[in-house]
């Protein structure tokens, strides 16, 4: 496993400062501990050859400063590395925030909102982990051992030959039987989150299995699973958890042979008592960072999963093309040309629209039929330039919109999904979304005309009602007519509805369509539903059948 | 705290001889580098005194034993405690598994909006670090601590106290400071995480209609000011959060310091042969392993302790719905099923989901329910199913209140199959057994056959040990709904409710579906539940909710 995300260094401002950082205050660590091994043996060493203790005072003063400057470079390094972890995280965030609603607004990989805003908010604590707690433990790895076998090198070349054969041993047999269990222990990961699922996976089948009388054999089920599952991961676990142990054993041999041999030496009047004790109070501190890398092996893991599933969010091609530089002429002046248009989602094979064509002529209203998942919402998302056709192109005129500037464009549309999202805000907020700063009269009359008027006013503080996460919520009718308000207000050319009176009940199903009616006079309407009510009103209606508009039957204009 | 913590174990249970055995184990591994670093301290010191060789011959073998015992003792530590965590893992599962049975689906309705349900098995998982990496690490220190003072002591009273004095404070007081301020920069941040949780969430799953609005930039706006807010907080907070392992090295280096000035006092004195002072001190700096790894526990104890508290609120929950303690014998087909002006409310909800509804279900009778979302149409099944029991009026089978028959026969006489049921990420053919372990699979086939769907399944390459994946996304709409009803069927009761089960399908698909579905149920009494058209023209009679 690699220590360094590259990418971090490559992407992020608060990476490379954390380093130099790190490695400053490594270096100083080092120094400190140094002098307390250095200070601790000589007050032994001098205390065993008589001297009073009052002469020893400032060395006693000297060992507590360099234990609490040890101590505060620890601390510094752990506040740089949770401060850098924000930073970089609040970097990455921000960018993939802007990324998805630019250039990915669909979501179309799959890749929920709740699954990013996870990530990257509580993904904290695990980046944390890892640039607190991990990255400073690498630092020391790479600077401690090095200083410490320097300076026991200086006191008995010994037990620095010592040190220098036994050292390596630790990250080579770390990484060799690492190397031989990473597969089992990923396996063993993997089965774990599986085990997880199926507990889920019961818990949310309960009412099934007490409608069936089948709740209380469950129980011994998910019992057994367990089991079955800790009897497997034992069995790896035997042979992963070797590798800890083998880095255990040199490094506790490493300071029983430093002392045996010290020991020796010192009988035979070859070394010091200060050097021989100074010699043991160390050789612990030059394996110490290398247990420490095994023991927060899980911080580093579950930091770098973090950083790289934001990488990866970051990578993802886009799913809208970038604007062109032309302007679009308007729908109510020129027609709208789906051109032999092709679209298949990233990773699925079979397209969606293959080779759609559809016209929609200005002041027309044309209503898209279709099964569900037939690519009726695609159709709308093109429309709006949130995807970018495969192959073929909408024209608006002789423009192809691909070469269009997309948000000029998009001020000629309106669209009213078919669950309109209810931003945090006021009611009047929601309606005035794409016009800001339209006056509240304007935003009355445009409620009045999506039949929304009745229900705001009833609202505890009308108009001005928060809504949102946690605030008030509205029913699915109420929404929608949120939702043709907005369009209402925004006054475009074009007005795209998708699925307008889908699952809504009989009453608010005819003050949508009402509203409907009334967006209807002078502008161009795309209305997709998959259910028969509003495509009576509509002067054409497509049917979209195996991506792609087979029939179209004109109708009597009412 | 004490009282979540005492809850817990006792829904966790104590494994009190492997908890034992643990702990053990890792004083152990504590206790052997105490010694090796001690037992250095003195072949080192007592080598100055230039003995014959042969008289270090024991402290060498002691050298050595620590220097190699204790990869022994922390591998057998390790396995020991991992193989608890996962045992503590299973039962825990199993018993809170045994705890909610009773509450689903009334007390869990709750929960199963959003991901709550999930977050809740996490909380359960979360669990089993409790004894793991929460309650071990003091054990352990408590053990290790203890024996490495005696041993101090037992060389010169004096270093015992100034260890134990030092261990007090490094293992008690440092943690307790860092969890208090560590604590309170939580607590400071959660709101402005929240917030900026829910503008991104909020920009991310609008931005179709932002992008299309217009609006876009104003949202990423409000998602970097909350962001700002939350780093400036954050990075404050960051200099108290990491207080702890730094304090401790400090604690430690004041340690080892007044150990030493008491054994160089001591041995000045000639209260201490000199050759100790070097092994106390190494001694107590060795001690303090016993207590580092406390600041983390504490963190994840707390952690831990949150999780624990979301689990209990849940466990304590009583179950509103029991088996009456003299139950009548099962009813007998043919049967007439009713809801006599039925009021019935959920627990932690204010309004009743239905208010006074009266439905009559003769035997073998076909009838629609209908009525908009939100009207309590499923509340009807709930009640029929006795998952909830009606504030006032009442259900009957034969006549009988529902709350005179045992649970298991309500269940027997009425089957379900409709939008809410759940299809296991198991095989088709696991998913209809379900109704029926025993059936064969000429009998599985067969109701797949009335539930038309067995030509389709006939064509899988797997046939009916297809997997359905993850709640049955494998399969289209219509075709889960049709393994639904198939394992409706099988369960053989001579009641079958239809709970919507043509949400969110196409109407062509629909039709289909609902005439399928009346044939398939045969002489049965059907409740069909729906806010839709199709299949009303089939039933003998149509009730208006």
């Amino acid at each position: 496993m690699r220590a360094l995300d590259p990418r971090l260094l490559r992407r992020t401002k608060s990476v490379r400062p954390l380093l130099t950082v790190d490695c400053a205050l490594g270096v100083g660590t080092a120094v400190a501990v140094l002098v307390g091994a250095t200070m601790l043996a000589r007050i032994a060493a001098r205390a065993f050859d008589g001297a009073p203790i009052r002469t020893l005072w400032p060395d006693f003063a000297v060992l507590v400063v360099a234990f609490v400057v040890r101590g505060a470079f620890v601390w510094g390094m752990e506040v740089a590395g949770r401060r850098a972890a924000w930073s970089v995280l609040s970097e990455l965030r921000l960018a993939l925030a802007t990324q998805r609603v630019r250039t990915h607004p669909l979501a179309v990989d799959g890749v929920a909102g709740a699954e990013i805003t996870t990530v990257s908010v509580q993904g904290v604590e695990a980046l944390e982990g890892y640039f607190a707690r991990y990255l400073p433990q690498v630092v020391l790895a790479s600077i401690v051992p090095f200083l410490v076998i320097a300076w026991v090198a200086f006191l008995d070349v010994e037990a620095a030959v010592i040190m220098l054969v036994t050292l390596p041993l630790v990250p080579v047999f770390m990484w060799l039987i690492g190397s031989y269990t990473a597969d089992r222990t990923r396996a063993r990961w993997h089965a774990l989150r599986a085990l997880s699922g199926h507990f889920l996976d019961v818990v949310r089948g309960l009412p099934t299995l007490r409608a069936f009388g089948r709740a209380h054999d469950e129980a011994t089920v998910v019992a057994r699973v367990s089991d079955r599952y800790r009897q497997a991961t034992m069995e790896t676990l035997r042979l992963s958890f070797l590798s800890g142990s083998v880095l255990e054993l040199a490094a506790t041999l490493g300071v029983a042979l430093v002392a045996v041999t010290a020991g020796v030496r010192l009988v035979d009047g070859t070394l010091g008592l200060e050097a021989g004790l100074a010699v043991i109070v160390l050789a612990p501190e030059l394996y110490l960072p290398f247990r420490r890398l095994g023991a927060e092996y899980h911080a580093s893991a579950d930091g770098l999963a973090v950083a790289g599933r934001l990488f990866t969010l970051l990578d993802a091609p886009a799913a809208s093309s970038p604007s062109g530089p032309r302007l679009a002429p308007s729908p109510a002046r020129a027609a709208v040309r789906f051109d032999r248009v092709s679209f298949a989602y990233p990773g699925r094979p079979i397209p969606v629209l293959d080779e759609f064509e559809l016209e929609l002529s200005p002041g027309e209203s044309v209503a898209l039929v279709g099964e569900s998942g037939a690519g009726k919402s695609t159709v709308a998302s093109l429309l709006l330039g949130l995807l970018s056709p495969t192959s073929g192109a909408v024209m608006v005129g002789d423009t192809d919109l691909g070469d269009c500037r997309l948000e000029e464009w998009r001020r000629l549309l309106a669209w009213v999904p078919q669950h309109p999202t209810l931003f945090r805000g006021t009611v009047a907020d929601n309606i005035g979304l794409g016009n800001p700063d339209a006056d509240e009269e304007a935003v009355v009359m445009a409620a009045r005309l999506a039949g929304a008027d009745d229900f705001i006013r009833a609202l505890p503080d009308g108009y001005a009602t928060v809504l949102g996460d946690g605030e008030r919520s509205l029913s699915p009718g109420e929404r929608r007519r949120i939702g043709l308000a907005r369009a209402f207000l925004r006054d475009a050319p074009l007005v795209i509805l998708d699925e307008p009176t889908a699952d809504l009940d009989p009453a608010s199903v005819s003050i949508v369509a009402a509203a409907v009616r009334r967006l209807k006079t002078g502008r161009t309407i795309l209305v997709i539903a998959h259910r028969p009510e509003l495509v009576r009103d509509a002067d054409r209606v497509v049917r979209l059948i195996d991506g792609a508009a087979v029939s179209e039957e004109r109708r009597q204009v009412a | 705290m004490s009282g979540t913590l005492l809850a817990l174990v006792r829904l966790i249970g104590v494994p009190r001889r492997r908890l034992g055995a643990t702990a053990t184990l890792g004083a152990l591994t504590v206790l052997f580098g105490v010694g090796l670093m001690a037992t250095s301290g003195y072949l080192i010191s007592r080598a100055a005194e230039h003995p014959p060789i042969l008289s270090l011959m024991v402290t060498i073998v002691a050298v050595q034993f620590f220097g190699l015992g204790r990869p022994v003792v922390r591998y057998l530590e390790r396995l020991a405690s991992h193989d608890m965590a996962l045992r503590v893992l299973g039962s825990l599962r199993a018993r809170f598994y045994a705890r909610i049975e009773p509450l689903a689906p009334a007390e869990l309705a709750s929960y199963r909006q959003g991901d709550l349900l999930s977050r809740m098995v996490a909380d359960v998982d979360a669990l089993q670090n409790l004894y793991l990496r929460g309650l071990l690490p003091p054990l352990v220190a408590v053990l290790a601590g203890a024996v490495s003072i005696g041993a101090a002591v037992a060389f010169l009273p004096a270093a015992g106290l100034v260890l134990a004095a030092g261990l007090l404070a490094g293992g008690v007081a440092v943690p307790a400071l860092a969890g208090v301020l560590g604590g309170r920069a939580g607590t400071r941040q959660a709101s402005a995480r929240g917030l900026l949780s829910a503008e991104l969430v909020e920009s991310l799953r609008g931005a179709p209609e932002l992008v299309a609005y217009g609006a876009e930039q104003a949202a990423l706006d409000r998602v970097r000011a909350a962001d700002s807010a939350l780093v400036k907080l954050a990075r404050r907070d960051a200099l108290a959060a990491g207080v702890g392992d730094g304090l401790g090295l400090a604690v430690t280096g004041v340690t080892v310091a007044g150990v030493l000035a008491v054994g160089v006092t001591a041995s000045a004195s000639g209260g201490l042969n000199r050759v100790l002072v070097a092994t106390l001190a190494l001694l107590a700096m060795a001690a303090f392993e016993a207590v580092t790894p406390l600041a983390a526990a504490a963190r994840e104890l707390s952690a831990t302790l949150a999780s624990g508290r979301r689990v209990l609120e849940l466990v304590d929950v009583e179950a509103t719905v029991r088996d009456p303690s003299d139950p009548v014998a099962a009813p007998v087909w043919p049967f007439a099923v009713t809801l006599d002006g039925v009021t019935a409310r959920y627990p932690s909800e204010p309004h009743p989901a239905i208010d006074g509804v009266s439905l009559r279900l003769d035997a073998g009778e076909r009838v629609a329910l209908v009525g908009p979302s939100g009207a309590g149409k499923t509340t009807v099944v709930n009640l029929l199913l006795r998952f909830v029991d009606p504030e006032r009026g009442r259900v009957t089978i034969a006549g009988r209140d529902l709350r005179d028959y045992r649970q298991d026969d309500v269940r027997r006489a009425i089957s379900v199959a409709g939008q809410d049921s759940h299809l296991f990420s198991a095989s088709i053919g696991d998913n209809v057994r379900l109704a029926r372990p025993d059936a064969s699979d000429d009998e599985v086939e067969d109701v797949l056959r009335r539930a038309q769907i067995l030509e389709w399944v006939r064509g899988l390459p797997n046939g009916l040990d297809t997997l359905v994946g993850e709640e049955g996304r494998e399969l289209s709409g219509g075709q889960r709904q049709r393994v639904v009803l198939a394992r409706a069927l099988l369960a053989g009761a001579p009641v079958l409710v239809l709970d919507e089960p043509t949400a969110h399908l196409d109407p062509e698909t629909a039709s289909e579906l609902v005439d399928d579905v009346f044939s398939a149920a045969g002489d049965r009494t059907v409740l069909l539940i729906t806010h839709r058209d199709e299949g009303l023209d089939l039933v003998d009679r149509v009730v208006t909710i």
